[in-house]
């Protein structure tokens, strides 16, 4: 009987519930340090409270390797991203190639966003993609904005032609500052 | 058929012809050379505005004229309300009794406005609360089309999904009903149609690989009464004993599974999102259905049935009587859900039961209302993917070299995916005999590309990007005679129009702009006699009322949005040139001219004291 409880309680986001149900004496062992708890405990806003933590190594790994981003923007076809947020240029979802960013620019970010979906109509990707393919697509996000180094950054497109390539992309300096921001209202 | 009217008009018409001179003294009776409204569906009218369409024929034309081509220079703002939404606002406002009812885009807020007392303050709110992760699966700005009043109650649909019922007086929720499911993409827009005590509801949801659907719910428990798909065997489709089409194409056993590849119709689209007249003295209901998913038309060869066309249904039991597909085979997003207005009209000297749509591939059809007949189909815009419909088989020839292929870009298409013209209504005028059609003059280039079906996004598979079509103009109004089948007259418009118009006895047409003019036109002429700048663009529907002072109003909601507007509402980058489906690259200046917002305007003429 205690073995289910236990093996559930490990899932940290499941443990909640899962106690409710199970003995009460038992103990739920501490959870991972903050910094250290995947992309769910990415920082959506700019501020923080003492130092901010230091960026994820994959960036480099992924936002400067040609492979990556062309792989990226193979997937956000294949994952229908393209059609809530067209070549960037945003539709259903938000442009993705201008420097508003509602939930943060950074790659950890983009990640978190694809994961965990987004309070006004963003499907969360959870388990449907690997985690891999989910850090190509969200540096190759960040290529359409010209975040990317140019040298790495997709330097065709397959579709219509509808804008610039990547590569060709001029950078744009994010700013976190969408008027209004997630809202309970809805997404102004 | 009335025997009497077909043969008197018969007469007068051949006299008119024989004897052009002696005009003058036919000239009240000489109605037959006009079209008029549908008796039954239109009554007399009361100063209110219950329905959206005003009434069942849909004629959107107000018998009000204190308001009129020598008086409306003096129109003024009476009173004004911010909806506190500031996304496109589509809905036509409602007036019963002494109150106004409005609803906004998602969330979906119903407000009851006092119209007794001076700046017609708040009577009470509705708040549904709909899910936001509806806004997610709404394909073109999360609207809402407008309420439906019936026996004390308002009824409205949200965009997740649901249907309420709300005590008019109070503004209680009385009953409400779940209909659609937002994780297949189902969303609800369009507005509910009130007939027989059934309160008509169909879904949205056509870009998500949904199965189309229209529904009667009991307008006092809100249980479904009857649900007929638009997809799928004749059993769910309410396809029976009663059906009896035109055509010899929309015969044959379940047609909603055997024109499509196999299990395509499942999420094959045909959804209602667009307007449902009612004839009741045929009782016979009329309603669109969507353009079929993907738009990528190479992954579901077959005529894709029953999207893309009309039906006329048994408003009790669901039941089809007559089918016609006016887009087999969907090459371009060709929702046939535009509104449909039921006019008795000669036709060849006969008088007949019609029902005419302006449609989105650039036709005006004229249908036999009780059989499905086409009468006449007519271009009112710029066309160059098809040449024509055959009225012996009801049949569009389409262009082969505009029609979509993978793999290729398929340069300069007229019209366009929302068409000629979109879901905005159409109004009609007894007085003049005219159609007055709020219309697009844009072209597209497209390529078809693999859709993939993944629950819950977009099913397309087609990039699009539009721009202005010939005379660089992307707006227009028409001025439609659908007995000469030709245009009275028509002014050109800079934005595409994708709002409403009404027509009065004042011999006035109304209708705004996306820049945010309000305008009001000689319906004879199309000379512009008064206009007003609203706070943003326009893409509501006008409505004409007679307030408690026994005044004339004339309401409009202002709010830019819709398909057309996404680049302000959503803020999207026109340097995308695909962006919002590719309506954007030909209305990327629309950010200049105009910003987001949500406000009733109210006129009347300045109070005699
Ligand atoms: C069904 C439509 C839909 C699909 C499919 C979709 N998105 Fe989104 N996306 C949205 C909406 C709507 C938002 C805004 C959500 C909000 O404001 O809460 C959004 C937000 C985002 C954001 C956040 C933007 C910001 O300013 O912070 C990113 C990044 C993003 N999407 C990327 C993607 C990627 C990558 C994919 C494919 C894996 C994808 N989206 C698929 C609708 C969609």
């Amino acid at each position: 009987m205690s073995s289910p409880c236990r093996r559930s309680a490990s899932l940290a986001v499941l443990a909640v519930l899962a106690l409710a149900a199970c003995d009460r004496e038992e103990r739920e062992p501490r959870g991972a340090p903050v910094g250290e708890s995947g992309p769910g405990a990415i920082a959506q806003g700019t501020l923080y409270a003492g130092e901010p933590s230091p960026p994820d190594p994959r960036r480099q790994e992924y936002e400067g390797n040609a492979y990556h981003l062309a792989q990226g923007k193979q997937l956000y076809v294949w994952f229908n991203c393209g059609t809530c947020h067209a070549n960037g240029g945003g539709d259903i979802g938000p442009p993705l190639m201008d420097d508003s960013w509602i939930y943060g620019d950074s790659l950890e970010n983009i990640f978190a966003t694809i994961v965990q979906g987004r309070p006004n109509g963003m499907p969360s990707f959870r388990n449907k993609i690997p985690e891999t393919q989910i850090w190509e697509i969200a540096a190759y996000v960040r290529s359409m904005s010209g975040q990317t180094p140019t040298a790495a950054s997709p330097g065709r497109n397959d579709s219509l032609n509808a804008k610039p390539a990547e590569q060709r992309t001029p950078k744009a300096e994010p700013k976190q500052s969408t008027p209004g921001g997630p809202q309970v209202e809805g997404r102004q | 058929m009335d025997v009497t009217r077909v043969r008197r008009t018969g007469a007068v018409f051949a006299l008119a012809l024989a004897l052009p001179a002696a005009a003058p003294a036919h000239a009240q009776d000489a109605a037959p050379a006009k079209a008029v409204p549908a008796a039954s569906a239109s009554p007399p009218d009361d100063g209110e505005w219950a329905m959206p369409a005003k009434n069942y024929a849909s004629t959107r034309y107000s018998e009000l004229d204190e308001i009129n081509t020598g008086t409306v220079r003096d129109l003024q703002v009476a009173f004004t309300f911010s909806t506190g939404v500031d996304r496109g606002q589509e809905a036509a406002p409602l007036v019963v009794g002494n109150t106004m009812y409005i609803v906004t885009p998602y969330p979906n807020r119903l407000f009851a406005l006092d119209l007794t007392q001076p700046g017609a303050p708040l009577k009470w709110t509705f708040d549904p609360k709909p899910a936001a992760s509806a806004q997610g699966v709404a394909c073109c700005d999360y609207v809402n089309r407008g309420v439906a009043f019936a026996d004390g109650r308002v009824f409205m649909n949200t965009l997740d999904g649901q249907t309420i019922a709300v005590e008019a007086g109070t503004g209680r929720e009385v009953w409400r009903t779940k209909l659609g499911d937002i994780n297949k993409g189902e969303t609800i827009t369009m507005a509910p149609l009130v007939v027989k005590g059934k309160v008509l509801v169909g879904n949205s949801g056509g870009e998500f690989g949904v199965r189309g659907w229209l529904t009667a719910l009991d307008a006092g428990t809100g249980k479904i009464v009857w649900k007929a798909y638009n997809t799928g065997p004749d059993s769910d489709v309410l396809i029976g004993a009663d059906y009896k089409p035109f055509y010899d194409k929309e015969k044959g056993k379940d047609l909603g599974v055997t024109t499509w590849p196999p299990n395509a119709w499942e999420i094959g689209g045909g959804t209602v999102w667009g307007w449902i007249s009612y004839d009741p003295e045929l009782d016979l209901i009329y309603h669109g259905t969507a353009n079929p998913g993907p738009w990528n038309p190479e992954q579901r060869p077959g005529d894709n049935k029953w999207t893309g066309g009309i039906f006329a249904r048994n408003p009790d039991s669901g039941q089809a009587r007559w089918f016609y597909q006016v887009v087999p085979h969907d090459l371009y997003d060709h929702d046939a859900i535009n509104e449909l207005i039921l006019l008795d009209l000669p036709v060849n000297g006969t008088m007949r039961k019609t029902v005419v749509r302006p449609e989105r591939n650039g036709y005006v059809y004229v249908l036999d209302r009780a059989t499905g007949e086409v009468l006449s189909a007519d271009p009112y815009a710029n066309i160059n993917s098809s040449t024509g419909v055959d009225l012996k088989t009801g049949e569009l020839a389409m262009v082969e070299a505009k029609a979509p292929k993978m793999g290729k870009v398929v340069r300069d298409i007229c019209p366009t995916a929302p068409g000629s013209k979109d879901w905005n209504p159409s109004s009609f005028s007894p007085r003049t005999g005219l159609l007055y059609i709020p219309h697009m003059n844009l072209c597209m280039d497209w390529q078809s590309a693999e859709a993939n079906y993944i629950a819950g996004t977009p099913y397309i598979g087609a990039e699009v990007r539009m721009f202005a079509g010939p005379g660089g103009h992307r707006g227009e109004l028409s001025a439609w005679d659908p007995v000469k089948r030709a245009k009275a007259w028509s002014v050109k418009e800079d934005f595409p129009l994708w709002s409403g118009t009404l027509s009065t006895a004042g011999d006035l047409v109304f209708y705004g702009t996306m820049e945010g003019w309000f305008k009001a036109l000689d319906a004879r002429t199309g000379e512009e006699l008064w206009r007003f700048k609203t706070g943003s663009g326009i893409i509501g529907q006008p409505i004409a009322y007679r307030g408690p002072d026994g005044r004339e109003y004339v309401a409009v909601l202002s709010g830019v949005g819709g398909w057309a507007g996404a680049v302000v509402v959503g803020n999207l980058d026109p340097r995308d040139a695909t962006a919002a489906k590719g309506f954007v690259n030909a209305v990327a200046d629309l950010k200049d001219k105009t910003t987001k917002g949500g406000t009733l305007y109210v006129f009347a003429l300045p109070s005699k004291r």
